[in-house]
């Protein structure tokens, strides 16, 4: 069976699952309309985690928690046939178009060239999005298995998978799409699903207002990348990667070194839209309030695939962003001093999932380090480990908040250690991963984009630094977590303290696979220093790195490389250096936190920078206070008047003076024009008067006139 | 007979026999009034049948004379543009008559017969190629609409029509002005007298001239479009209007306007068209029009005038993509306007569906609808997508063609029209959150019942129509794309140059076709 044809399929499958769940899963899941159906005034079930006594569940639920990961696994399956298949060609890229979706008509490019406007609906599977599909359904799997368990007391079950896996079929597009409008349909897509599922609990006003700022910030971001697109397809002519790489590589555009020209906008425009969707600043806001959804939703969407749409749609304009150094740059610098500000604020914050949220922002900031300095397969790298230890202390959090009846609050956690041990360990794994301990995932990772920023032509000192100083923040606030959680003495209430209990095997199971990734899956990307292992241990390099290939500046690149890489004792020194610096951060933790405490120590450590940190750094009011009170309702209000009063004004204005002239016209006509009428009539009669006398009509009268005049001519002739 | 004059009389016809039944027969007007909508329907599928895309001109063509002494003929027939706003209106016919179902009580006879003569007037504004046979379709529209507002409406249904009749109709009279000007215009250069839109392309009027026609005609159709700031009847027509009387409006009396540009403006005065100043003020008022309306609608308390509002916004994308001038910017247009109809149209019964049970459009009077009525939460829910324009949904395939002409005109302003589409999102995503999501805090609320069958029925071709345009948008397309590309010639002649064969001769003297890009485009 020759997948790679069929790979339109692979976004397919969860499409399906998501048309049944969303059409007759009300049906399969009975209980689901009670939870949407509770009477108002009786509070409904303020989200997870109320009285988790047993895990059975509705037989028909069996079907969902069987249909919708199977979906999901049907699409990894497929996948791993089409990677295989893959790696065999020759060429590693095989772009499949089923018919064109947008066809609209000619126009004129930047240099007046006649071209088409078109955009099809085709996919493209290279080594680049073969890393993408397999983290997607695979770690989606994984979440899709957890979640039955986790949502089993939850009502909306079908909703929730059928959303789930409606993210999975735009996020499989998102990522397999040939040209940036299929793209940005699925970036559109995986945004409304991330907004449906943040406002899963939608009778939350809270969960609500999140998803509306997810969906609405993002907007913003989306707006660039729209302009970003149109600028592309003035410089290029199209929006399909193989041509405008065929374009590219034709020389037609010409590297920007010199200045900041249309194609520097174009890509900092594209940029401005992965800020929004990989939550970068100035944009990232709105995923720490996305912890509203429910965790599986916060480890899939908001820490392992969506969030890392970013990196990657960068990573796919790589040949555009070799040819701007200056939005390079400007990618770097951002995600450096993201990176640095989101780890600042997880330092202090008590939730345990907004700690692991900041963390991913910070994350991702890491990623576009490396992506920005022009080490695409390392950004990629670290989007790889990064999901599977994301993930997994994502799901490791949700396993903690269900065993602590839906308490998020870490100050109130403690000595979980032993009640709940399997999510312990697997947690453990995870936060030794994410801090960079040689040899788990995480490392590997961070210590190539760091190793990169500070090698390679486009990095920087400056930027080393911050990720280096952010390495140890991320080793801190991880541990800072682990040991408010799972060490210590128990601060939580008697009743909570009473249920404690381990989740289910459908939830610990995913996490002990995702533990493994996380210790195990560096491996494929190992340092080139460690020349004592064998190139297979580097395969992902290998795999990865010929698509990023292109021209002088890769070879420029190359040749940097190669003369950095001479100097093996530096780099040996540094990654000692950050490895240090990570365990240090790890053992500070422990000094604070390994011992007993009552005020958090971190209040006393930061001192006065402990309330701007804990309210992260006023960004979100700032923003609050200008956007939204400022431009937009204000702006609103302020319009809505000006229309009523002026422009509408204007209209019954109008409308009012004419009523006006008519009245005078009225007035006029009745007191001068049919005045002076009336007037002259009333002379007429008055100067009729006495003619009037004699007209009277009387025959008696005119008889009498008669006879009188006669007699009076008869007389004057009798004296005459 | 002419399959378009059958399509166009159809619903005369059926007006004719609606007539013969009794008054008190209710039953029986409604069902023959639905029928009748069917009908006018079906009526159209001949056109779509055998049109034929590859010709650009117009087909189905009719032709008798009038009153011959003045030129006036019976003149009729269609191009892609026309045709598709054509389908437009026998759709939005169908499901504006099945919302009236139980809406609708009082008068039902007349009601329905009001509802047939707008259809007559609609269809005939679309298929008129004879200017005074369009301008007698133009203002027939307003009569049934006038009576629709003013005697079905709202609490002020009278001030609504009222202005809105006496509005649109300063309007014409000044869009009158200008056709007569052509008129006398074609009787001085060819002694012939006619009102033939293809005879009066052959006018070579001089510059100043074709400003003030262009002018008049301006009036004329920015009333009805409506652009900012001649929007304001809008809101209050629409408000009070009764929802299928506010679905027709929106969907299809607004269109009549940005179609009066693109088949008499832009193509009947080419070198006013493209003035720098018009397309400046055209194109400013467009994406005033847009920010304007999209942030007036975030302030709206009342759930119809907020959608009304969006209108504003909407259509100044759609004048937007027309003042573009380029294929693309009047294609996008073409397909928004066909889109607007849809996405607006469900929005409109959305409400109408909410007014029905409660009897308020206060937005406040709402919230947490989707615990009672998920079927209308999800109905509802892909009507605030499709407007917000997200793709594989109708909105986006239009939106994102308008914003690609209009970047290759200016790129400035198709920046700045981009920020409309934030707002659209805010506006409905706030409006959704308020009245769906979120507790039952008013009990009234909460013994709603969810949509009836009838009313999924009314929302289904809104549906499948707003899928099948975003999932496959290539035979709309297809239909328009020769009307587009004449129009794109007319106005810009030699548009479809590769110009890029001569760089050395466009350094050398500055030639036409740069220029005519930056009397079209202005400022970058």
């Amino acid at each position: 069976m020759n997948f790679l044809d069929l790979i339109w399929l692979i976004p397919l499958f969860p499409l399906a699952g998501a048309a049944v769940m969303l059409l007759i899963g009300r049906r399969l899941d009975p209980q689901g309309a009670s939870h949407v159906a509770l009477a108002p005034g009786l509070a409904p079930d303020e989200g997870h985690g109320q009285g988790h006594h047993g895990h059975a569940f509705a037989s028909t639920r069996r079907l969902i928690a069987f249909f919708s990961p199977g979906a999901v696994l049907l699409s990894f399956l497929f996948s791993m046939a089409a990677v295989i298949q893959l790696s065999s060609l020759e060429k590693r890229s095989h772009e499949v178009i089923l018919y064109t979706w947008i066809s609209g008509l000619p126009f004129h490019t930047a240099t007046g060239a006649l071209a088409t406007f078109t955009a099809d609906w085709g996919f493209l599977l290279d080594p680049l999005s073969s890393v993408m599909i397999l983290v997607i359904t695979g770690i989606g799997f994984l979440i899709h298995v957890y979640a039955t368990g986790y949502m089993a007391h939850d009502g909306g079950y079908y909703r929730f998978f059928g959303y789930l896996n409606l993210f999975v079929f735009f996020m499989l597009t998102l990522v397999l799409a040939n040209n940036y409008a299929l793209l940005f349909a699925g970036w559109e897509g995986v945004g409304l699903c991330s907004y449906l599922l943040i406002g899963f609990y939608f009778h939350k006003k809270s969960a609500s207002d999140a998803a509306n700022k997810a969906f609405i910030v993002n907007r913003v971001g989306d707006a660039g990348f729209l302009i970003g697109m149109f600028l592309l397809l003035s410089l290029t002519g199209t929006l399909r990667f193989t041509q405008m790489n065929e374009t590219l590589a034709s020389g037609a555009l010409t590297a920007e070194t010199a200045g900041f020209g249309a194609l520097s906008l174009a890509t900092l425009c594209l940029f401005a839209g992965a800020t929004g969707k990989s939550a970068q600043l100035p944009l990232y806001v709105w995923l720490p309030d996305a912890m509203e959804g429910p965790t599986p939703v916060s480890a899939l969407i908001h820490a392992a695939t969506m969030v890392t749409a970013g990196v990657y749609m960068v990573a796919r304009s790589h040949a555009l962003y070799a040819l701007t150094p200056e939005t390079s740059a400007i990618v770097m610098g951002t995600g450096a001093v993201t990176a640095i500000l989101a780890a600042s604020i997880a330092l202090v914050q008590n939730d345990i999932k907004r700690v692991l949220a900041y963390s991913t922002v910070s994350q991702l900031g890491y990623m576009f380090m490396a992506a920005g300095a022009g080490a695409y397969w390392v950004a990629v790298f670290h989007l790889y480990t990064h999901a599977f230890f994301k993930a997994l202390l994502f799901l490791g959090s949700g396993s903690v908040i269900h065993a602590m009846s839906g308490e998020q609050d870490m100050r109130r956690m403690g000595a979980l250690k032993d009640r709940i041990p399997t999510t312990f360990r697997t947690m453990f794994a995870g936060s030794v991963a994410i801090a960079g301990i040689p040899g788990l995932a995480g490392f590997f990772s961070k210590d190539e984009i760091l190793w990169q920023v500070f090698s390679a032509p486009g990095g920087s000192m400056a930027v080393y630094a911050v990720g280096l100083i952010t390495a140890a923040l991320t080793a801190f606030y991880m541990w800072r977590l682990m040991f408010m959680t799972f060490y210590g003495e128990p601060r939580m209430d008697e009743a909570t303290a009473r249920r404690i209990h381990e989740s289910p095997v459908s939830m610990t199971l995913p996490l002990i696979v995702l533990a493994a990734g996380s210790v195990l899956a560096g491996w494929i990307g190992a340092p080139k220093l460690w020349s004592f292992l064998p190139d297979s241990f580097r395969a992902f390099e290998h795999w990865l790195l010929p698509v990023f290939t292109h021209g002088t500046a890769q070879a420029a690149s190359e040749a940097g490389h190669a003369a950095a890489h001479h100097d093996t004792g530096l780099e040996w020194a540094l990654m000692g250096l950050s490895v240090a610096i990570a365990i240090g951060g790890i053992l500070f933790a422990r000094s604070l936190y390994g011992k007993r405490w009552t005020v958090d120590p971190i209040e006393s450590l930061t001192g006065p920078l402990h309330k701007p940190l804990l309210n992260k750094w006023y960004v979100d009011e700032i923003y609050n206070y200008l956007f939204v009170e400022g431009l937009a309702k204000g702006g609103g209000r302020l319009l809505g008047v000006f229309d009523r009063h002026i422009v509408d004004g204007g209209v019954n204005g109008s409308g009012w003076l004419t009523r006006l002239v008519s009245r005078a016209s009225i007035w006029w006509d009745t007191w001068i024009i049919d005045g002076a009428i009336r007037v002259s009539a009333l002379l007429a009669h008055i100067a009729s008067f006495p003619m009037r006398l004699a007209q009277t009509g009387q025959v008696q009268t005119y008889a009498t006139v008669f006879l009188l005049g006669v007699a009076l001519f008869l007389g004057w002739r009798w004296f005459a | 007979m002419n399959p378009l004059s059958l399509a166009l009389w159809t619903p005369l016809a059926c007006l004719v026999v609606l007539l013969a039944i009794p008054a008190s027969q209710k039953t029986a007007i409604k069902v023959w009034a639905n029928a009748a909508a069917l009908l006018g329907a079906a009526a159209m599928l001949p056109l779509l049948a055998g049109f034929d895309k590859s010709n650009g001109g117009f087909q189905f063509v009719e032709r008798a004379p009038w009153a011959p002494s003045l030129g006036v003929q019976y003149y009729i027939g269609v191009d892609g543009i026309s045709l598709l706003l054509m389908a437009l209106t026998a759709v939005t016919a169908v499901v504006a008559t099945l919302s009236s179902w139980n809406a609708i009580e009082d008068r039902v006879k007349q009601y329905y017969a009001m509802l047939l003569l707008l259809q007559v007037g609609m269809l005939g504004v679309f298929a008129s190629l004879d200017f005074i046979l369009f301008y007698v379709f133009w203002e027939l529209v307003l009569v049934p609409m006038y009576f629709l507002i003013g005697v079905w409406g709202g609490p002020r249904k009278l001030y609504a029509a009222i202005k809105f009749f006496l509005y649109t109709l300063t309007g014409s009279v000044l869009m009158l002005l200008g056709i007569l000007t052509l008129f006398f215009q074609h009787w001085t250069q060819f002694g012939t007298p006619t009102f033939e839109i293809d005879a009066l392309l052959r006018l070579a009027m001089p510059f100043w001239m074709q400003q003030w026609v262009f002018w008049a005609l301006f009036i004329g159709f920015a009333i009805k479009v409506p652009m900012f700031p001649f929007h304001t009847w809008l809101p209050d027509a629409h408000t009070e209007a009764p929802t299928a009387g506010s679905v027709i409006l929106a969907a299809v009396l607004l269109k009549m306007g940005t179609y009066g540009f693109l088949r008499f403006s832009l193509p009947l005065l080419p070198e006013a068209s493209i003035d720098r100043t018009i397309v400046q003020v055209l194109v400013g008022l467009s994406i005033t029009g847009i920010l304007y309306g999209a942030l007036v609608c975030l302030m709206q308390k009342d759930w119809k005038r907020l959608v009304a509002y969006s209108s504003v916004s909407h259509l100044g994308f759609c004048t937007l993509g027309i003042f573009s001038l380029n294929p693309n910017g009047i294609a996008g247009s073409v397909i928004q306007q066909l889109n607007h109809g849809i996405s607006t149209g469900m929005l409109f019964l959305v409400v109408g569906v909410m007014y029905e049970r409660r009897h308020t459009r206060e937005i406040s009077e709402y919230g947490g609808l989707a615990h009672r009525m998920p079927l209308f939460a999800t109905v509802f829910a892909f009507a605030v997508l499709s407007s917000a324009g997200l793709p594989l949904l109708n909105g986006f395939v239009g939106e994102f063609t308008i914003l690609q002409g209009a970047f290759e005109a200016n790129r400035f302003s198709a920046a700045l029209a981009v920020v409309g589409v934030i707002l659209g999102a805010a506006y409905l995503l706030w409006l959704y959150q308020r009245t769906t999501l979120g507790q039952i805090t008013n009990m009234k609320n909460n013994l709603l019942p969810d949509l009836s069958l009838r009313e999924l029925v009314v929302f289904a071709p809104f549906i499948v129509w707003a899928f099948s345009i975003g999932l496959y948008s290539k035979p709309y397309f297809e239909m328009i794309e020769r009307p587009v590309a004449r129009i794109v010639e007319r106005v810009r002649p030699g548009y479809f140059q590769d110009r890029s064969q001569a760089p050395a001769l466009a350094e050398l003297a500055p030639p036409a076709a740069p220029a005519t890009r930056r009397e079209a485009g202005g400022s970058r």
